[in-house]
């Protein structure tokens, strides 16, 4: 390996983990993939046409859920060119198919090939049709071919997991920014209800509720992260001229934001907002990516750059470093670490923003506990809490981290009391890992 | 306390209470320790000598249960040890006191001194009994510590006493007090060698390590030098001239310790006038010319690095103006200074001059990071030209620009806080304890480097408390004591470390 090699694997040591446990849960969620979508049912048409005469009497037998409602009706499109009178379509439980095969075998004539759904294809009535309905004699079962595919790896699994931990994402740059200059922030959870209620609201109560323009909303969410960023700077500025301990005063402000996001709401979500009000949060509107996927991606890189290749970068590891050496060195240490806690707001608040969005409402109990997650990201990301390292792509592998585990445990069937057993444990083993590599 | 109540004058008096034989210890890469031997008697003080990295540390560390040996034997009155924690050390009567003092500071001196032995009564604490086995301890010493303040507030020698006071609460055979007098005034470190002499005197054996050779000849009976992880040498304290123990730990023979310097100083180019701040610095005036090195000179506490701290503005002053080039400068803070070409090298390097994890890269480039970037942006390669230029000016030895400061020598170190100065083109450099922690080979480049520079133009003002190096370095000399000026001298042959002295304790 090579000396770049080697360093992405210092700097990113979450990212052997993160690829253990895709491959992990990509091995143990692998599943009969039998996709009932117009493909499959065009496959399966073109099969049992293959397998016959062009005048079959073809039978479908589906369950009567939309998906397989869909499959049937795709399928005997596909196949009714040419004989549209000899293909018939039966939805419901094995009763009802006995009772069409009765009917069948009552209007005599032969049955050439039935098409099933895999759960379909197992209903003993369709194994007995040569004993039950003898006239019909021995059509054979046609399933549409099943593919082996892990279901975490499903294209709609992984789009589900980036929406998932965007938020968190999002807010865990913020943070990231904080812990490297030595500090913490515990009120990104309230600050994001805050900017949750503070955007809904105004949409609600000034800008026309369920009628708002795009304009409008844009300045509600604006605004409401402007807000989430004055806090920040306050926040901030207490700490820097006070000399108090970023935890106390971020927990005041925990406790502060999350009062006012009580108040402003009522104790209430607010729902009236527009329709569009989701675009954020569910559109996806370049490439089929999803706009707070590509948003997350976009603040990665802008933040990568940031911390990297920039004065106010560098400053922010150094005042993390040795705030005494920085300032003997003429670093401007409060004014980076004010500007360190400004990012959190602001990002908090567009977290707050982007979650208003994915569920179309703002509310003071959103975000609760987000904080911790946070935390944990930026932690199982590499970044030390002492302040002064860490890399703020190796946060994006740490909340992925995270998702890829809750999502896993979903996908799993486990329960979210044992889930959350699970995920403390695993960012336990994750830092501990990280510890022992650093010996 | 009497000679009889130690332990170690029970045994065998042929033999000698520690002898350590053959001890070898490699890290990946490095040879620590090939072979080294060290003897030491009851009631013998010896000095373990040799450059940073000869092995001393490592030793110490394998006395101390620190680390475990690869090779070799200890035995400890006759009987051959071998701990493996520094628990067991402790428990079998080997006491280490660091350079870097290991006080909690939150606690009092009988807090400390009993951490983790805390004397009980019933299962509760007895503090009274600590109070009182604490003042009889410091007073064993000839000192006393108020038992009620806690340990962060005392002064540096009081820290000290309460750290020796500790290793001899747990009746320690052998101390090991490794460069216990870095941070103490000439009158404290006296002090402590009468301390150390009380203790020889009471059968202790102590290991003492120390880079300042005057020291050496005044408290210890028997030098032990050390290089590269071997015995080079020794003998009794008297066998042996300053020379020729500095040839020995470096392998070669210094001309002289202090290079030459001939520079005819020019225009004035700092002036402070009337500094203030609280009791620590007192009306405070001084001026420094171009191409001329200013020492400030007296004791711990007289006020050096707190007037070197004003002119640099990292503290808030009560009163005072500065002058550079012969133009009033407005100094609120380090940046203003800086602005102004004041540079301040700190004391403490690892804790106020560098940022230790990261790239010695970075820490050059910190204070010249607005003339590195554009719109926010570092230039990578303006920064890597700018650090290859000043490390190889300096000579600085680096594998690579992106070594972690925290793995460089305390010499190198000191070239890189340098370094960062000069990259930033600043006029007057500010030294506080130039060499503190540097070892021998490595201080002569730090002087001629100072040497250089102020032959260059660059005015110097160097706090140190260390005469030789005042007498040997400065062109004039700055008394303080108690935050005032006592006096100055103009250096030459004939200033003797007395006249110095006279004035720093007036």
């Amino acid at each position: 390996m090579g000396p770049l090699g080697h360093r992405l694997l210092a700097d990113y040591r979450m990212v052997p983990v993160l690829v253990v446990l895709v491959g992990a849960l990509s091995i143990l969620t692998i599943a009969d993939q039998a996709p009932l979508d117009d493909a499959a049912a065009r496959r399966l048409a073109a099969t049992i046409r293959a397998a016959g005469p062009t005048d079959q009497r073809i039978l479908v037998v589906v369950r009567s859920q939309p998906e397989e409602q869909a499959f049937a009706k795709a399928l005997a499109r596909e196949l009714s060119p040419g004989n549209e009178d000899r293909v018939e379509v039966v939805r419901g439980d094995p009763a009802t198919a006995r009772e069409a095969l009765g009917r069948l075998a009552a209007a005599g004539g032969r049955l050439d090939a039935v098409a099933a759904t895999p759960t379909t294809a197992g209903w003993l009535v369709l194994a007995d049709i040569p004993a039950a309905f003898p006239t019909l004699g021995s059509p054979r079962v046609f399933v549409p071919t099943a593919r082996r595919w892990p279901n975490f790896l499903r294209g709609d699994n992984l789009v589900n997991v980036a929406n998932q931990i965007a938020v968190i994402a999002i807010m865990a740059i913020g943070m990231t920014a904080v812990i490297i200059t030595g500090g913490i922030d515990l009120s990104v959870g309230s600050l994001a209800a805050l900017s949750s209620v503070v955007a809904t609201r105004l949409i609600r109560d000034h800008l026309g509720g369920v009628d708002a323009s795009a304009g409008g909303m844009v300045l509600a969410c604006a605004a409401a992260i402007v807000a989430c960023g004055l806090v920040g700077w306050g926040t901030g500025a207490v700490i820097t001229f006070f000399q108090v301990p970023p935890f106390i005063v971020t927990l005041a402000t925990m406790l502060v934001a999350g009062g006012l996001a009580s108040i402003l709401s009522g104790g209430e979500s607010i729902h009236q907002v527009p329709e569009s009000f989701v675009r954020l949060g569910r559109g996806a509107d370049v490439a089929g990516i999803p706009n707070a996927v590509l948003l997350t991606v976009l603040l990665y890189v802008a933040a990568h750059v940031v911390l990297s290749r920039t004065r106010l970068g560098r400053h922010l590891y150094a005042v993390g470093g040795n705030a005494e050496a920085a300032r003997l060195a003429g670093v401007p240490v409060r004014r980076v670490v004010r500007a360190a806690y400004v990012a959190s707001g602001l990002l908090a608040g567009l977290g707050g923003v982007v979650l208003a969005s994915q569920l179309r409402s703002g509310s003071p109990t959103y975000g609760a506990m987000y904080e911790l997650y946070v935390i944990a990201a930026v932690v199982v990301g590499g970044t030390s809490l002492g302040g002064g390292e860490g890399r703020v792509i190796g946060t994006l592998v740490g909340a992925l981290v995270i998702a890829v585990i809750q999502n896993g445990m979903n996908l799993a069937g486990i329960e979210s009391y044992t889930q959350k057993i699970v995920l403390g444990l695993v960012i336990l083993a994750a830092v501990l890992l990280d510890r022992l590599r650093r010996r | 306390m009497t000679a009889g109540a130690r332990p170690g004058c029970d045994a065998d008096p042929a033999a000698p209470l520690l002898a350590m034989t053959g001890i070898v210890k490699s890290y990946p890469g490095v040879r620590a320790l090939d072979g080294v031997d060290l003897e030491v008697a009851a009631g013998e003080v010896v000095a373990l000598v040799g450059e940073n990295g000869a092995g001393k540390s490592t030793l110490m560390k394998v006395l101390g249960g620190v680390v475990a040996p690869d090779a070799g034997s200890i035995r400890l009155a006759g009987r051959v040890v071998a701990w493996r924690s520094p628990r067991e050390a402790r428990a079998a009567g080997i006491a280490v006191i660091h350079q870097e003092l290991s006080l909690v500071p939150g606690l009092t001196a009988p807090e400390n001194i009993f951490l983790g032995q805390e004397p009980t009564r019933h299962g509760f604490l007895a503090p009274a009994v600590e109070r009182r086995r604490t003042v009889d301890l410091v007073a064993r010493l000839g000192a006393h510590v108020d038992p009620h303040v806690p340990c962060g507030r005392l002064t540096t020698s009081q820290q000290q006493l309460v750290e020796i006071a500790r290793a001899i609460s747990t009746d320690a055979r052998v101390l090991v007090m490794d460069e216990p007098t870095a941070s103490l005034s000439h009158a404290e470190a006296a002090r402590l060698h009468d301390v150390i002499r009380e203790l020889r005197s009471s059968g202790v054996a102590v290991i003492y390590i120390s880079h300042r050779l005057e020291e050496i000849a005044a408290v210890c009976d028997r030098v032990v030098v050390l290089r590269d992880g071997r015995n080079v040498g020794g003998g009794p304290t008297g066998s042996l001239g300053r020379r020729a123990l500095i040839a020995l730990m470096v392998g070669r023979d210094l001309v002289d310790e202090y290079p030459a310097r001939d520079v005819v100083p020019g225009p004035v180019r700092l002036a402070a006038r009337g500094l203030r701040r609280g009791g620590a610095v007192r009306d405070v005036s001084f001026t420094v010319r171009r191409g001329e090195i200013l020492a400030l000179a007296g004791l711990v506490g007289a006020g050096r690095t707190e007037t070197l701290r004003l002119v640099f503005g990292a503290d808030r002053r009560e009163a005072g103006t500065i002058e550079v080039d012969g133009r009033p400068v407005i100094v609120r803070s380090p940046r203003d200074a800086i602005a102004a070409g004041i540079a301040l090298l700190t004391e403490d390097r690892k804790a106020e001059g560098l940022v230790l994890s990261h790239p010695v890269r970075e820490n050059i480039a910190l204070p010249n990071l607005a003339g590195l970037s554009r719109a926010g942006f570092i230039d990578r390669f303006r920064e890597r030209a700018l650090v290859d230029r000043f490390a190889t000016e300096l000579r600085v030895r680096l594998a690579h620009p992106d070594v972690p400061a925290a793995t460089l020598s305390g010499g190198n170190q000191q070239k890189v806080v340098l370094a960062k100065w000069l990259a930033r083109s600043s006029d007057v450099l500010l030294f506080d304890e130039p060499t503190r922690g540097i070892d021998v080979g490595a201080r002569r480049e730090i002087y001629l480097l100072m040497n250089e520079l102020a032959a260059s133009g660059k005015a110097i003002v160097m706090a140190s408390s260390d005469l030789p190096e005042v007498l040997g370095m400065a062109d004039r000399i700055l008394v303080m004591h108690d935050g005032r000026v006592t006096g100055e001298i103009a250096n030459g042959p004939d200033v003797t470390p007395e006249q110095v002295m006279a004035l720093a304790v007036a």
